[in-house]
Order: C-alpha cells, then structure tokens, then sequence
C-alpha cells in the first residue's frame, strides 16, 4: 500500500509506472557520488556520544541516535528515450529519546557537527516533555543488551553504483527495443537502485555500522488497438531485490519454464520483455472470464502480495494494538485468539514464517533500528497462528521478554516504528512440481504477477487482480483469460489451501513502497513461497461498458 | 540564516545562484520548510516529530543537454559549487529530444495561503489541540488514535530568462478515528485548513465519537446495487482518480479512459451528467494553492469538466508544442461545484439506501474504464424511507467514478476534504448516486 504524491502523478496517468517514492529530502548528486564513502564511522560515534550525552544532561532515561546516509539512483526510459538519469543521496540524524516516561523525535539534515546534533537531541527531550503531561501510562521499553561496536553487510557480490550508468542505459534501451520489435506499441522501463548506509547507537550500548543494497527493475509494456479504443499493459515478472547489479545476470538455472518463464534470483529482462510484448497483445483478444468459483494455481510472482496483505499486515502487532487504527487499520489476528493456541490461520498446508535474515530478501539486516539483533521464527504453524512481529516498547504485552527485531525508519529524518519483516510461505515438504499441480485441476486459473490489491482494515475481504491468467480445464492450460480478479475472506482462503509446490519452486517478490504509519513511511519487504494451489475461490469479472 | 525567507531575501539570493552562471540556460528553484507533528493512539500520545529542511537546486542547460545539482549549505564558495557541478552534469548528459528551454517572466494570480496562526505552532500548541480531543475520548471510554500534523514553508524559482516566482503557505491537517472498546462501532474524521485558527479539535472529535457510538450494532444486509448518499471524504477518494489521468499524452497515445476508438481523445466529449463541473483556481479562500507550478507555468482558474463535458486536458510543454496545443499544467487544487441539496435532504428523499461516510484502500482494478476498488469503513448507515434505520456491515465495492457521476441523483454544497488516500485537499460536495456497486460483504469494524 502506497500514498501517492498528487503533483507528482498527476499527468502521468495509466501511461507511468508507479514509481517507488523517492527518500524525504533527497539531494541530486552525481553518480560518482554514489561510491563516495561517506563519514567516517570514528566521526559517527563522535556525533552520536553527543547526541546521547546531550539529551542524558536534559533529562531523557533512554535515547538512540541514527545515523542515515541514503543513496539512490533511478535509470528512466520509455521506448527509445532516457527521461532521466536521477542520484540522490540523502544525509541526516535522527534522535529519539523517551524524557517523563515518553518518546520525544527530532531530525537534522546534513549534521556533521557535534553541536548540531546535541541541539536535536535536545529538541526532542523538549517535544517528549510537553507531551508527556498527556500520558497515563509510560513506555515500557524491553531491555536490550548493548553489543559494542558491531557491522552488517549486505552478501551482494556486484555493487550497482559500480556499474556505468551507461551500461544500465543500454540494457534498458535493448530491451525495449526487443519489446518495440514484438509488437509493443509503449513501454515504460525503469531501473531503481538503493543503498542504505545506516549507523544506529543506543544507550543499551550498541554502535551498529550497516550496509543494505537493493535493486529493482521494472518496466510496464503497452499495446493499443486504436480502432476499438482498446488497451492492454503487461508488467515486468521481476522482484526488487535486496541484491546487488548480480541479480541482471542471465543464469540459466535461476529459470522456470512453463507458459510463460519465470525468475528466481537472476533476472533476464531481455526474454521477459519479448514474452511481455507478445502477451500484452494476446491480452486485447483474451477471453473475458465467466464470473464463479475456480480452483486458483498461484505462482509466487503473484502471491508475495497476497501473503503481504493478509498475513504479513494482520499479524503485525503495532495493528492488532490499535496504534495504526487511525490510518492502516488493527487486525481480525486479535489477542485472544493467539492465546487460545487453535485459532486455524489455514490449512495444515500452511507454514508462515518471518525472517529478517533471509539472504537476497528487501528486509534483511543485522540489527534493527532500535539495536535487537535479527532472527527467523514462526507465525503460523500446521496451520495454527501462534506469534506475531513486534518492537521494544510492544513485547511485554505479548509476555515476551526481548523483541523481535521489527523496528525500521524509511529515514534519518523519520521516527521508527513496527514494520513488516520478509514474511513467507514455506515450500511444501513432498515433492511437487507446478506441472503436476496444474494435472489435478479440473476447473481453474493459473494467476502469474501481481497487479490490483485491496483488503480492508482489519484484514478480512480482500481482492486481488495479476499479470497473466490462464484458464485450467480437465488438468490443461486451455489459453488466456481476461478481466480477472479474486474476492476472498482471508481466513477461508487460507483454509482452502491444499499445496504448496516443493522448495524447487520456491522465490521470493516483493516490495519497495510498503506504506504505513503517519506521517506516511515506506518500507522494503520481500515475501517467498512457492506456487500455491487453493480451491473453490469466488472469481468476479471485472470489465464494464462506458 | 533563516530558513524561511521573505520574498526579497528569496530574490536576492537566487539572483547570486544566477550571477555563477555560464550555460545556455540556468533555473533554480529554492525552498525551506519546518514541519511538526503528533500521533497518538489507545488513548496515549504515541510518537512525534520535528524536522527542518532547506534545499537549493540548481538546473543548467547547453543545447538540450540538461544537467541537476542540489545543495543544502547557503554560503558563496557552496552556491557557486552547486552552478558548477549541475553545468559538469549538463555537458556529461544525453540529448534530452523533449527538453523545451525554460520560460520568461510570467504574470501569476495573487493567492494568500500562508497563515500566522501555523507558523507559530509549538510543541505546546500541539499537545493542547491534541489534549482536548483526548479528554473527550477518555470521558466516554471510547479509544481514540489520531494524528495532527503542520507544515511551514515556502517555495522560490528564478531562471536565467527572467522568470521570478515566491509562495510562501501553511498548512495543517488532522485526522482522528474513534472506536467502541468492544470494537464494534468506529467513526472518523478529517480535517484540513491552511489556516490553524480553524481548527476545532473538539468539534472534530465529536463527529467521530458520534460516527462511532452509531456505527455499533452493524446487521449484515445483502450486496448489491444501491442508491449511496456519499459524505465528502467518501466521494474525494473516487474522483481524485479522474484527476489523476486527466494527462493529454496517455489520453493521445491510446492508453488512458480519455482516450476513444478511432485514435482520438475524449477533449470535448460530454462523458457524464450535465450538473458536474470541476475547475482549479489557485485563488479560492477556502483552497489557496501556489499560482505557479513547479517548472513557472502560471496557474490560472481552469475548467476541466464543465457541465458534464471534458473542457481541458493538462499538457507538459514538449507534448503541446508538438501537438500545437495550449500548455495547461496540471493543476495545484481541485474543486467540483455543488448544488443545493443538504445531507438531510438526500437521506429524506431517498427511499432505500446506504449513507457512506468513508471509503478506504482504494486501487485502480481496469484504467480502461477507471474501475476502482475498496471498502465502506468508520459508519455505513442504511436508509429506509427517508431515515437512518440502522448501521451496516461494510462493503466491498468495484465501481468507476465516471459511471457513477452518469447516476448522479444530487449534489450538496462543497466542503474542503483531505482525501485518506493523497492526504491532498479538495473542495467537494456530498452527493447522491444511484445504482452503485457493491459486490462483497466485509467483517471489518
């Protein structure tokens, strides 16, 4: 879920990709800037000691100071143009601090000076003062344990920033080229890539040095049919991934085939984009769907989204609280169902897991960014929900003792809350290929991609659109559908889950703009499972005549 | 130095910026901004924060090579630095083919959107506003989680051909959702002004306790087609998406709902009822908005659908020039006319209905015919001969907004909204539909 920036899209229309949002208070700078390495990790302890002395001397009983450099580079093309070639880097610190029992935050850009960030950390022991004459009830903060000076690094084995621009530019201009040359009549193509330098410090006694790269590619492919005032779009089967410039290296065993090909952890644009071309022109002709229940065979391009709205949301405890009531929603994942230890998420099929270590995935880290060292645990087990995903000031309500490890900001200049970690189905444990899958089916729709998601408040209802739909009779692909989209509560969709192919099949999708919290932050999360048989589940038509 | 700066002082150092200059052309667009805010929720204040910002930047140009460069630091030696790494990038950069040149002196409508009462808001000042919607929370054991956020700033450009435009403006908005203790009733509220001597969190608050007190007890009814009576903020989060695609290229290139069979766009087409008329106008008292967008266009009052009939679509310079069109840019704010009719009336005229009081996770499901999902959320009401029988289960919708301003009943008067999906603000009228779809039925509360 995304907000998005009215003066910014307006204009853009159906014709754009929806860009991830760029980072608050993003400088442009030159690409060579990107490799530049930044202050100098003596320098950031310097500022964060004064930080914490500062807000110590003023009365605060905890403070944490971060320390944000963020980088960025955008490659934009559409057919045969470069719109823009955008690097940004956005430097700043953030303290938070809790003074009379409450949290206080304020942010400063470009601090590299120790008076400057000491004034921050000041101002927000003054903020947490005048609002803790309206708290009932202090924080209680989890304890942590400090780990000393400490650093993560993201496994990447190709930096992207290393990469010559032109370099990304050609690829992109060959593969919307091939597009052109297979019947595309528009295409949008865009490269976006991220690292995160982020230096945490805390009271507890932690100075972590973290370095996080992402990359995504994506491109959206268009074919008209003037006559009838017809269009068609067919997006891109790629994940932003938490890899570096290795993920656009074409590696034959990171390949699914099948209807259509499908990628693990090496993309290759140039066949997706001739497959894209040719399939969004086979979707002006495709069938339009008859409205009713079919068994859906959904790959795990499609299904990270549908794992992220109806699992990962609702078992985020910040949620189920009531924190975010006023703008995401809580959860129907109430307390009391956790506690009765045989509420049945799903099927027995049905293993989630959350992991902030997973390798290759948006979230992974080595610390959060309130310094709890990140882990692996279950969310739903044979099917039975049994934990959630919390931060510090949350787990005694849920009687734990530490944290999970869930704390993010999008930025220096952003308070951090409960996110999402990578939540993820678990491959089925017998072996089971998406052919053999398909075999057993008599009516249904194979679903490939994401496209059109929403789900209520408190994670209930839900509908789902994709990329390519396929139309499953008698244990056949019988050609392409149209018009498609999912209606489904989601503890009956789950429950109607009967497979889950093996871990052969398992990849990860994902998302850069997660948004939640107000003022509105984005987050980076990626979801894995394989591809997923559920039966019985109610399909509407989604065309209308104007 | 400041960080918000008078207009003279915005000149003057725009005028040195441009005094560094040796490309072709040079633009440079400046702003500086304080913002605040205050979250709270389970009846305790939650988080906070304050920031301040400032950013010079800086664009050159030689031929249509175009080169981008920011800084932050206002001194001589960082301004002079700042010309010269965007004019390094500039002679670095590919031929930009859609690079039109910047403009010349432009004359803008005098709008005033900048407000005292915000700029001098305090961390103090916040928590008061919040307390007095807390007190009310905790006296009817209700739980309220909320959010008040203030912004202060201004914005500045000036180009090597002239051009100087200055806007300095405020805003606050404020949202706040009340819920039952049980969980299940929940109401909602919105509110945004430019002005913060406006705002009246109590009385805001009182909306949502009622919202919530009422919506409690919701019977399931069957989905369906129904006549809805939607409040403001419902109808914003639906409309805002023809806003959204009213772009001349995407309708001229085939691939928007403004485009049509034979190759044509929709420009000039009646496409719904007679009574719907949506203009901007940078001027409004109740919707200042900047006369100048982001790259010197002036904004003038402009029609977009007048009388049911697309009478603009917005163009960006390259696209018009080639279309040898006017170059009308998208606009700064929205505003849809309205009628008559009070909510009253609508709920007395109406024989079975759905009173809709808040839309919510509102997606595009087919741009062909702008479709759109989501939910009822925080008070749907049924009606029956005229009156409020009873609160309802929330519904699943897929529906367009062109097809439901073709089923327009009446419109109400405009009110100023903050859309719970841009957080941007309009001025909209409640109005009646008939025949909207409803296709689902959701437990949520």
């Amino acid at each position: 879920m995304n907000r998005r920036d009215f003066n910014q899209l307006i204009g853009m229309g159906t014709a754009g990709i929806l860009m991830p949002a760029l980072p608050a208070f993003s400088r442009s700078v030159e690409p060579e800037a990107l490799l530049e390495p930044g202050v100098d990790v003596a320098m950031k302890k310097r500022l964060a000691d004064a930080a914490m002395n500062a807000a110590k001397s003023k009365g605060a009983t905890y403070t944490d100071v971060r320390i944000g450099r963020y980088l960025n580079q955008f490659v934009l093309t559409r057919e045969n143009k470069v719109q823009g070639i955008i690097n940004t880097e956005s430097y700043g610190v953030g303290v938070r601090v809790i003074a009379n029992g409450c949290w206080g935050f304020a942010s400063v850009s470009d601090a590299r000076d120790e008076s400057v960030v000491a004034k921050a950390a000041e101002k927000a022991v003054t903020i947490a003062k005048a609002n803790a004459r309206l708290l009932t009830e202090p924080v209680q903060l989890a304890p942590q344990k400090g780990f000393g000076e400490v650093s993560w690094k993201a496994p990447i084995t190709k930096n992207a920033f290393e990469v010559p621009v032109k370099e990304k530019v050609d690829l992109l201009l060959s593969a919307n080229a091939a597009a052109m040359k297979n019947g595309a009549n528009f295409v949008n193509n865009v490269l976006f890539m991220v690292n995160e330098q982020k230096y945490f410090a805390s009271t507890d006694g932690t100075y972590a040095d973290q370095d996080i790269h992402r990359i995504g590619p994506s491109f959206t492919v268009t074919a008209v049919d003037p006559q009838n005032g017809r269009f068609a779009t067919r997006n891109s089967l790629s994940a932003p991934m938490g890899m570096g410039y290795e993920y656009l290296q074409v590696n034959p065993s990171d390949k699914l085939s099948g209807v259509t090909t499908r990628y693990n952890k090496g993309y290759d644009m140039l066949e997706d984009i001739t497959s894209a071309a040719k399939q969004a022109k086979e979707k002006l002709s495709a069938k339009s769907v008859e409205a009713g229940k079919y068994d859906l065979v959904l790959d795990p391009s499609h299904l990270w989204l549908t794992i992220h709205e109806s699992v990962g949301h609702p078992l985020e405890l910040d949620r189920v609280l009531g924190y975010e009531a006023n703008y995401a929603g809580t959860s129907f994942a109430t307390l009391d169902k956790w506690q009765a230890k045989n509420f049945n998420y799903g099927s027995k099929e049905v293993n989630l897991v959350a992991d902030k270590t997973q390798v290759g995935s948006l979230g992974a880290v080595g610390w959060d960014d309130e310094g709890v060292k990140t882990k692996k645990w279950d969310l739903v087990k044979d099917g039975i929900l049994v934990n959630y995903q919390a931060i510090r000031d949350q787990v005694h309500i849920i009687g734990e003792k530490e944290s999970q490890g869930c704390c993010y900001a999008d930025n220096w200049s952003s308070v951090q809350f409960q996110r999402m970690a990578n939540v993820s189905l678990e491959a089925g444990k017998t072996p089971l290929s998406v052919q053999n899958m398909i075999k057993d089916v008599k009516k249904g729709i194979y679903i490939i991609g994401d496209g059109s998601f929403s789900i209520d408040q408190q994670r209930y209802n839900f509908q789902f659109g994709g990329q390519l739909f396929y139309e499953i009779k008698d244990g056949q692909i019988a050609g392409m559908l149209k018009d498609v989209a999912y209606q489904a509560n989601t503890r009956e969709f789950w429950n109607s889950c009967v497979a889950v192919c093996d871990q052969s099949d398992y990849r990860l999708g994902g998302a850069f703009n997660d948004g939640k919290g107000q003022p509105a932050q984005s987050s980076a999360v990626s979801h894995g499972s394989s591809t997923t048989r559920f039966n019985g589940v109610n399909v509407i038509n989604t065309a209308r005549k104007i | 130095m400041a960080i918000i700066l008078t207009e003279a002082e915005a000149k003057a150092l725009l005028t040195k910026v441009l005094s560094y200059s040796k490309a072709d052309e040079c633009e440079v667009n400046l702003l500086g901004e304080e913002r605040g805010n205050l979250r709270y929720a389970r009846n305790e204040v939650s988080t906070s924060g304050s920031l301040i910002n400032q950013n010079l930047q800086v664009q050159s140009a030689f031929g249509k090579k175009v080169g981008v460069a920011t800084i932050d630091e206002f001194d001589d030696a960082s301004l002079e630095k700042v010309v010269r790494r965007s004019e390094e990038l500039a002679r670095l950069a590919p031929e930009n083919p859609e690079y039109v040149g910047v403009l010349g002196p432009q004359q803008y409508l005098k709008s005033n959107g900048f407000f005292d009462s915000t700029a001098k808001i305090t961390p103090d000042t916040r928590a008061d506003a919040v307390n007095k919607s807390l007190q009310l929370s905790r006296e009817k054991d209700l739980v309220a989680a909320g959010f008040l956020q203030d912004n202060y700033g201004y914005t500045a450009m000036m180009n090597s051909k002239g051009l100087f435009a200055y806007y300095p403006s405020t805003s606050v908005n404020f949202s706040l959702t009340v819920r039952t203790n049980d969980g299940k009733g929940s109401g909602y509220v919105a509110r945004g002004y430019s002005d913060f001597s406006k705002l009246d969190t109590a009385a805001g608050t009182r909306i949502a306790i009622q919202k919530a007190q009422g919506s409690a007890e919701a019977r399931a009814i069957e989905p369906g087609k129904y006549t809805v009576i939607l409040e403001p903020t419902a109808a914003v989060v639906l409309l805002e998406n023809i806003f959204f695609n009213m772009d001349a290229r995407s309708a001229d290139e085939g691939r928007s709902y403004f485009s049509k069979a034979g190759g044509k766009s929709r420009l000039g087409d009646k496409i719904v009822d007679e009574r719907v008329t949506i203009y901007s106008d940078p001027t409004n008292p109740d919707l200042p908005a900047s006369p100048w967008s982001g790259d010197g266009r002036a904004q003038e009052k402009t029609m977009w659908i007048e009388k049911g009939v697309v009478k603009n679509l917005s163009y960006s310079r390259y696209w018009a020039q080639k279309q040898g069109k006017k170059a009308v840019p998208g606009p700064n704010n929205v505003i849809m006319a309205g009628g008559n009719a009070t909510l009253e009336d609508m709920i007395k005229s109406t024989q079975r209905g759905i009173l809709v009081t808040k839309l919510w996770y509102i997606r595009s499901v087919d741009p062909q015919t702008i479709l759109l999902t989501g939910l009822t959320r925080d008070g749907t009401f049924y009606i029956e001969n005229g009156k409020i029988k009873h609160p309802v289960k929330n519904f699943r919708f897929n529906e367009s907004p062109i097809i439901m301003l073709n089923n327009l009943e009446a419109l109400g008067k405009p009110e100023r909204v903050v859309s719970t999906e841009s957080d941007q603000n309009y001025l909209i009228p409640p109005m009646k539909i008939r025949e909207f779809t409803f296709t689902s039925l959701s437990d949520a509360v």
